[in-house]
């Protein structure tokens, strides 16, 4: 007797959709909670953390935002390999701006994100007209330039870097601001890749001589999500630049490229949610690998490896699968 | 250019490496007509299409729409002049349902600006334009993936993408291969009415015998020259055309 | 000293071109990514090492037993790993970027790193030219690299199998339907490509000492001939790694060696914005890539 596997919306799921949601306090909860317990999480955590976790739970925020960043870049057809470039531009404008120009933290950071976005976009501009595999090259190349450049022109500190950075008014403003900024960016552009802009976005990873044919410059688009996806990094290593009070050459390392792209996938790629799920996963595992030093990368590399030829939906797309349908084994007539 | 003419085509070239795709081409295209670009199987017609539509850049020659010179323009910019083309391959989106394929079209700048600014809601508007090109609204046809829909209903999301950009110039590449005579008949109402809304269009076309029926003209390319331009019975008369089609023996 | 410079340059250009040889051959021809490849031709510096160390085999019995050891795990990565993302260029990259991390990472890890890791010469003699010293392994590597692009030449352009691996390139259905199982001719490829990072690895590194930070070096550098020259095009190799060959060559003897890698990263660049295809590059459709 042949078997096959079905698979169905479980009834709750089926009961909480459009209006329905509101018929009872079970389906309002079926649907709340998934989006509630990361920002509870992310809310009540520190409260109850430690200073080491504490620390630790900031870079995951930090992380979770380089890989929200991938994503939304990979969403869009363009994967790159250097999110260090953002985070390294990001971190090394809000040290500028503070140590030359004596900006106020709050002010740096903002404006280490707009510049940095507007830096990390103007390089890549020429090279989004290409194949994608060339994208993703130069994206790995450009942070390990700019390592050398620095390098060998001793400009921004060279291999000293600049330190006597202004810290962030408290530890908990520090915090807060970082969680509070990642969840604005979770939710923000989750709705953003849901809507038309969004799925203009994903149409030019699908099949952009398709979206050319609708008259829509697919080079413009590619350089608002490059924008708003360096941004977004580009705050990330401002704030990092604040909270170690110190900018050099490390904030181009491979270390920045590489775990954002292994977070991404690991959690889930495509969906922004499985970002910062994977960075919450990766990011603590390492900490507690703290230990084995070096062996950390390798650890990534194999993960990023394992996860994209065995699970390459991420473990988002699996456990939102399991809560949103069952299977069971059919009989095939 | 005369009155009344929309396109003209000039002495265009186009190789590709060592391969003379396009030699010397060109025609005229009235306002309100229906040209048949036809030809055997590599004569170039896609590419010349290409050239108009800018996916390919010219070696050499001219390509003027409505007194702008249009060639080497970037595609999406020419879109916005308002020419449309569907594609020989279809390839929509193959994870999204067939009313959302329409959202890239109705994002357009075009349609936009044609719509003075405010289109209400892309949905409605999409369901419309696929009920117009036949997908009936009760059978919830066009809330079905892309992935499941058979050639026939590709073909008219195809078409419905092209209509709702609200172009001048339509051209549409070998619109009926894949369908059945019965789905033929029953698009050839759809390319009808957008003449009577003063549309020009060209087809791309190897069914012949269904093409003759709506087309006013007909340019026969092969090996990339033109062989033939006029009246379709007329054409198909002239020796060489003949020749390029059946060979040389007939 | 201009002839100095001269002489090394060119010896220079015979090493980049003899590093980017294997991975023209892979994603060049063949259209596959292997971001690995510096991993590879560190993995086999150290396996030779190790044979020669540990099992004190001769030496060059070490240096085949390694070429063959890599050329085995190039088709192994292919078959479990490379196999299953086929097709999806992207994830070809990341993939194969990930092993090639994981290899690199966990020698920096284990420490191996210092002058007693390095591989003797092949020929331990030098000549002079007038007044430059010029060394055996050298000159050793500057006829390897024109035998190799000699023979590369005449195996992708004369052989079944060289055709085949610029058939699945080219259009990997049309392909199919000649009859070539491109799964099979992709792991020849991969598994031929790595075998020439060892020998590379073999021919290069008694140059100096073995260092997994070389690694990411060598693929920079073999991504930037390949880009430079064309994709596919041996001719395009040999053109490249003569231009920056010199160009990093010049730099460092008349401003500085800080910035010699920036010449040839810039290069690249310069070349992905002007002519993307290289510049022997015949992939016509990248040019059309608007």
């Amino acid at each position: 007797m042949e078997r096959r596997l079905e698979r169905i919306d479980r009834g709750i799921k089926v009961r909480s959709q459009d209006v329905f949601a509101l018929s009872s306090w079970r389906e309002m909860l079926y649907l709340l909670a998934p989006r509630l317990v990361p920002i509870l999480g992310f809310l009540l955590l520190p409260l109850v953390l430690g200073n080491y976790w504490q620390k630790v739970l900031l870079s995951v925020a930090v992380f979770a935002l380089l890989a929200l960043s991938w994503d939304i870049l990979a969403q869009a057809g363009m994967i790159s390999l250097g999110q260090a470039l953002f985070f390294g531009l990001g971190a090394y404008c809000s040290g500028i701006l503070n140590h030359a120009l004596g900006c106020p933290p709050l002010l740096s950071l903002a404006g280490a994100t707009v510049l940095g976005g507007l830096m990390g976009t103007a390089v890549l501009l020429p090279v989004i007209r290409l194949r994608g595999v060339y994208f993703s090259m130069v994206t790995l190349i450009i942070p390990l330039m700019f390592v050398r450049i620095i390098e060998a022109t001793k400009i921004f500190g060279g291999t000293e870097g600049l330190s006597g950075i202004a810290p962030l008014p408290s530890k908990w403003i520090e915090l807060y601001l970082i969680v509070a900024v990642l969840l604005a960016a979770l939710f923000g552009f989750r709705r953003m890749m849901n809507s038309d802009y969004g799925l203009v976005l994903k149409a030019i990873r699908d099949n952009d001589r398709s979206v050319t044919n609708a008259g829509i410059n697919i080079f413009w688009y590619k350089a608002q999500a490059l924008f708003i996806a360096g941004s977004i990094g580009a705050l990330a290593g401002a704030f990092m630049t604040h909270v170690y009070m110190f900018v050099g050459m490390p904030v181009f390392a491979l270390d920045y490229s590489i775990l954002p792209i292994a977070a991404a996938v690991v959690g889930g790629p495509g969906s922004l949610a499985g970002a910062v799920l994977g960075a919450s996963i990766l990011v603590p595992l390492s900490e507690i690998l703290r230990g084995i030093g070096g062996l950390r990368i390798v650890f990534y590399g194999c993960f990023l490896v394992v996860f994209i030829v065995a699970l390459p939906e991420g473990i988002f797309h699996y456990i939102q699968r399991k809560y949103q349908q069952f299977e069971r084994w059919v009989e095939v007539e | 250019m005369g009155a009344g003419t929309l396109l003209r085509v000039k002495s265009l070239f186009k190789n590709f490496g060592g391969i003379q795709a396009i030699t010397d081409l060109s025609f005229d295209l009235a306002q309100g007509e229906l040209l048949g670009l036809i030809g055997p199987n590599g004569s170039g017609k896609t590419t010349a299409v290409n050239l108009i539509t800018g996916f390919v850049k010219p070696s050499r020659g001219e390509i003027v729409y409505r007194d702008c010179s249009i060639a080497g323009l970037a595609p999406h910019k020419i879109v916005r002049l308002g020419i449309a083309r569907t594609f020989q391959m279809v390839k929509p989106f193959y994870h999204l349902p067939a009313y959302k394929n329409m959202i890239i079209p109705l994002y357009s700048p075009r349609v936009k600006k044609l719509a003075g600014g405010n289109y209400g809601d892309l949905d409605a508007v999409a369901l419309d334009y696929l009920e117009e090109v036949g997908f009936e609204r009760d059978s919830h046809v066009a809330f079905k993936s892309a992935s499941v829909l058979p050639q026939g209903y590709l073909k008219r999301l195809e078409l419905a993408k092209a209509i709702a950009l609200k172009p001048d110039l339509i051209i549409l590449d070998e619109l009926f291969s894949g369908l059945s005579l019965a789905e033929v008949a029953s698009i050839i109402p759809i390319i009808e009415k957008l003449r009577k809304e003063g549309k020009t269009i060209i087809m791309i076309e190897h069914r012949l015998k269904e093409l003759f029926r709506i087309a006013d003209r007909v340019v026969v390319l092969n090996y990339g020259q033109k062989i033939a331009d006029g009246p379709a019975a007329q054409a198909m008369q002239t020796a060489e055309v003949q020749k390029a089609y059946l060979g040389a023996e007939y | 000293m201009f002839v100095g410079t001269f002489v090394y340059a060119v010896f220079n250009s015979a090493i980049l071109a003899v590093m980017a040889l294997g991975f023209n051959l892979t994603f060049g021809i063949s259209g596959v990514a292997n971001f690995a490849y510096g991993a590879m031709y560190i993995l086999s510096a150290y396996l030779s090492w190790m044979f020669l160390h540990f099992l004190n085999l001769p030496y060059w019995l070490s240096i085949c037993v390694s070429i063959c050891f890599t050329m085995a795990l190039g088709a192994l990565m292919y078959r479990y790993v490379l196999l299953r993302v086929r097709g999806q260029p992207l994830s070809e990259v990341i993939a194969t970027f990930g092993i090639g991390l994981a290899i690199l990472e966990l020698f920096q890890y284990m420490g191996l790193v210092g002058y007693e890791y390095s591989l003797p010469v092949l020929i331990d003699r030098s000549i002079v030219f007038g007044n430059i010293v010029v060394d055996m392994q050298r000159i050793l590597i500057t006829a390897a690299a024109v035998l190799l692009m000699a023979g590369l030449w005449a195996f992708t352009h004369h052989t079944k199998i060289g055709l085949a691996f610029r058939g699945i390139a080219q259009d990997e259905r049309t392909a199919l339907t000649f009859g070539i199982d491109s799964d099979r001719i992709g792991m020849f490829s991969v598994s031929l490509g790595c075998g020439l990072a060892a020998l590379a690895a073999a021919l290069i590194i008694p140059l100096g000492s073995i260092s997994p930070s070389d690694g990411y070096d060598v693929l920079i550098k073999a991504l930037a001939v390949c880009i430079i020259g064309g994709l596919g095009s041996t001719g395009g190799v040999i053109v490249a790694s003569v231009l920056i060959g010199f160009a990093e060559r010049l730099t460092d003897t008349y401003i500085s060696s800080s910035w010699t890698m920036i010449v040839s990263l810039a290069a690249m660049l310069v070349v992905l914005l002007v002519k993307p295809s290289g510049l022997f590059g015949r992939q016509k459709e990248l040019e059309e890539r608007i």
